[in-house]
């Protein structure tokens, strides 16, 4: 059967995209297409090592986009549970996920219809295959995005964020900045009304003909951490019977995949068995934050600085923005020790940003960016240290 | 006994086919080749022409560069062909033998009462010089210049590589006295494996400096020996050779000739028989395997799969190589072959189940496993790299000509072969030995 159809596609399909067919210009799109129905056929050329490990590209970033499944179904829960929380009504488990799919999926359609457009332009324009990289950020962006925003920020952003994000620098591996952030950046300055505030993480909190349930209020507890350590309230105004454990199962509004610590957590342990993204940099991210946390605890000036250490890795966009974000290879810092302060400092300046400047709660997203620029700064010192050592030995020798 | 060094980084990939420990006769082949493009950055120029009779030991052409490096033939007979590819570079030189060969006769000799000048003479002279290669640029050795030492790795760990400890027992004499030469040359380090126990031809060798080295492969690489236990900074030499090679020296010590017999072990899923044969530098492929060949579309290599050489039933044996390994060719296209568990493929990453069963031995085909990327995985070439260099920083500087950056980053103590296994790992399948080898012709160049 697969035989079939390979057979068809060489010699049926193939040949309008040759040297010669009609449509050779899009053979960039064509071979985008084949190569996820095929991983090719292709023999290592003779020159070197003629066996090779059965992992691609391809594979690296699905599993990635599989590590991020069990946040988006949550996402889809919870976006529904906290609509119907705000506004009082009955639901059931399914009328939650099925009211949360229909607000979610159109962002994920979204996002890879636009990204991916772009990909495969540019792919036809440079004449070069299309690299895996945008699947991972096709998913990352609506997931890091409040469930509320219009589709066509969500297009625009992600235009932005490939474009000039990413096919500026020679596309994908190329990038300094993390695509998917770049997208967030870009709405969160661009259109600050929906990227913050109490209503754009409700489903239907932008709606006006949606009705708010008395004392109901969207705000994140990211918010309310401006004015209170404790006794944070969900989305109907009620306090959490134990605010910590909330947010980390995730029953908390927030950008669609980040509320949920635990599904999260289930990405993360993928990630590290696969071994695709790297423990050094979430193991010193959380180090970071913790300890960040720590000494604002002891500072203690203002009610966020008294929020203590552990409840900041399970609020916000830190476990999110940790895992799957803070680990792209790319705009990370390269080197193992690299890694190490790379990671440490995200933490560290994610809570540090966090904490200082209200007006930018999220300050993972401002912290990983920042580290995204600072990372081959980083890694030039560790790999100078490198040559020192081994100039430092012909040194010795000549002496 | 010295410190063992014990490397972590590396793997061991095991291959199905592996061969058996029973030595069988090769019918003398009725032709034989030199291949100058054995030897990387040398221009030869041909001494001898189509219908010559030549002896083994006879010069057949000797590198522009250096006169004094010949090349000569492994049998006696009458050449056959001079086969030139792209350019008119000689590809190959083709030499009908003899039924019994007849040497040239370079006088035998003791080589602890002869001098520095006249062992390398001789080398020179009987063609055997070229075995002994140089860290920096991995070509072979220049007679004049004056190395910090001499290296030789006992055992080889690549995959389905051929068992030294079993080739060389029962040789010390001849082994010892190709380390007696080597010794007037200068400081000799010979490195054993610690996990197993070595012939005794190793572990009595007297005149040299024993290491201990333990670990998955490279840990064979003379490149990783020498990083750990006499690093090369710039402006340092180090030799190198096979203790095959060795073998060969001693012979032309003993008898006076250039005897190019060699013992090959041939292996892999496509071999009916796996077994270690006993043969002749440049043996045809068709005398070596035609009888032993599964049916099948078959990728024949001239050494191992890490960075052999690719050949057809019409080629030879190259001048380095002791093994000959066989593989299916592969090249089928797999539908969704990016999801598939493939328990059948080999992976140093866990995204394929194959990490669930690590004595595996595998039946590997040719297959790419995905296109070529730009580099975005990290910390991936560090797993199986024991050095302390930064590969992919390494290849990035020759990526972009930056001779500064690559000389900072250690490319004087690398050689190809070095980057076998990050090539094989590589997500990107970025060609990773072949750049490699062309940043070092260029270092070479712009040092010359």
């Amino acid at each position: 059967m697969s035989n079939a159809i390979h057979k068809f596609l060489e010699n049926t399909i193939k040949p309008n995209f040759d040297e010669g067919g009609k449509l050779v210009k899009y053979l960039p799109a064509y071979d985008a297409l084949e190569t996820f129905l095929f991983v090719p056929g292709h023999t290592t050329n003779g020159k070197g090592s003629h066996i090779r490990d059965g992992i691609d590209m391809k594979r690296t970033m699905i599993m990635v986009v599989l590590a991020m499944v069990p946040a988006l179904l949550f996402g889809m829960w919870n976006t529904g549970y906290q609509h119907f929380l705000a506004t009082g009504e009955a639901y059931t488990f399914m009328d939650a996920f099925f009211y949360g799919a229909l607000k979610v999926l159109p962002l994920v359609v979204v996002s890879y219809g636009a990204g991916l457009g772009v990909e495969f332009v540019f792919a036809i324009i440079n004449k070069h295959q299309v690299a895996e990289g945008f699947l991972v950020s096709g998913m990352l962006i609506p997931l890091c995005l409040p469930v509320e925003i219009p589709l066509w920020m969500v297009a625009a952003a992600t235009i932005f964020a490939v474009i000039i994000g990413k096919e500026v620098f020679g596309g994908t591996g190329m990038n300094i900045l993390n695509v998917a952030l770049t997208a967030r950046a870009f709405l969160f300055f661009a259109y600050p009304t929906w990227m913050s505030g109490d209503k754009v993480w409700i489903g239907g909190g932008m709606d006006e003909t949606v009705a708010y349930a008395d004392g109901s209020t969207g705000a994140t507890i990211l918010a309310q951490a401006t004015e209170k350590s404790s006794g944070f309230v969900d989305a109907a105004g009620v306090a959490y019977g134990d605010s910590f454990m909330s947010a980390f199962l995730g029953f908390i509004p927030g950008s669609i995949g980040e509320t949920s610590t635990l599904a999260i957590m289930i990405g993360a342990a993928i990630l590290l068995i696969t071994g695709i993204a790297s423990w050094k940099i979430m193991f010193s991210g959380i180090l970071g934050a913790y300890v960040m946390g720590l000494l604002f605890n002891l500072w203690g000036a203002n009610p966020f600085m008294e929020v203590p250490a552990h409840m900041h890795l399970v609020i916000g966009g830190f476990a999110f923005g940790m895992v799957f974000m803070a680990t792209d290879p790319v705009s990370a810092a390269q080197t193992a020790t690299g890694k190490y302060i790379y990671g440490f400092l995200i933490g560290f300046l994610g809570i540090m940003i966090r904490v200082f400047n209200p007006a930018y709660p999220e300050g993972i997203m401002l912290a990983i960016l920042f580290m995204n620029v600072m990372a081959p700064l980083i890694d030039h010192y560790v790999v100078e240290a490198n040559i020192k050592r081994r100039q430092k030995r012909t040194m010795a020798i000549a002496a | 006994m010295s410190k063992v060094l014990r490397i972590k980084k590396g793997a061991n990939i095991k291959l199905v086919g592996g061969a058996e420990k029973i030595l069988a006769d090769v019918p003398m082949p009725s032709a034989v080749a030199v291949k100058p493009t054995d030897f990387e950055g040398t221009t030869p120029k041909l001494v001898v022409k189509v219908g010559d009779e030549v002896k083994a030991g006879s010069t057949l052409y000797y590198s522009k560069d250096n006169d004094q490096i010949k090349f000569t033939s492994p049998v006696s007979g009458e050449i056959a062909e001079v086969k030139r590819g792209a350019k008119r570079v000689i590809e190959e030189i083709v030499i009908v033998a003899d039924k019994e060969t007849k040497y040239e006769d370079f006088g035998a000799s003791n080589p602890t009462s002869e001098s520095r000048e006249a062992i390398i003479e001789k080398l020179c002279k009987s063609g055997l010089w070229p075995f002994i290669k140089q860290r920096p640029y991995d070509v072979i050795a220049k007679p004049n210049d004056t190395p910090k030492a001499i290296f030789i790795s006992a055992f080889d760990s690549a995959p389905l590589a051929p068992d030294n400890d079993y080739i060389l027992h029962g040789k010390s004499a001849t082994f010892q006295m190709g380390i007696d030469a080597l010794a007037k040359l200068a400081d000799v380090h010979l490195t054993v494996n610690n996990a197993t126990k070595a012939d005794e031809a190793f572990l009595q060798a007297k005149n040299v400096t024993l290491h201990y080295i333990e670990g998955p492969h490279p840990a064979g690489n003379v490149g990783v020996q020498i990083h750990h236990f006499s690093p090369i900074s710039k402006g340092e030499v180090v030799w190198t050779i096979k203790p095959q090679d060795v073998l060969a020296i001693g012979k032309l010590f003993k008898t006076g000739r250039y005897d190019a017999s060699r013992t090959v072990a041939v292996s892999g899923a496509q071999i009916k028989t796996s077994k270690y044969f006993r043969t002749i530098q440049g043996v045809s492929m068709k005398t070596l395997l035609e009888w032993n060949l599964n049916e099948g579309n078959n990728r024949i290599i001239s050494g191992n799969v890490l960075t052999g050489e690719k050949v057809d039933l019409e080629g030879y044996l190259g001048f380095y190589d002791y093994q000959v390994t066989v593989i299916p060719e592969g090249g089928e296209a797999q539908m969704f072959g990016w999801i598939t568990p493939n328990p059948d493929k080999f992976s140093i990453s866990r995204a394929l189940v194959s990490w669930l069963s690590p004595n595996k031995q595998y039946n590997l085909d040719a297959n790419m496993n995905g296109e070529e990327r730009p580099f975005v995985v990290t910390e991936e070439y560090d797993k199986v790299f024991p050095f302390d260099i930064y590969p992919v920083q390494l290849v990035k500087a020759i990526m972009v000509d930056d001779i500064e950056l690559m000389e900072n980053l250690g490319i004087y103590e690398v050689a190809p072969e070095d980057f076998a296994l990050c090539e094989t790992v590589c997500t990107s399948k970025i060609p990773t030995q072949t750049i490699v080898r062309d940043g070092l012709a260029m270092l070479r160049e712009e040092m010359s």
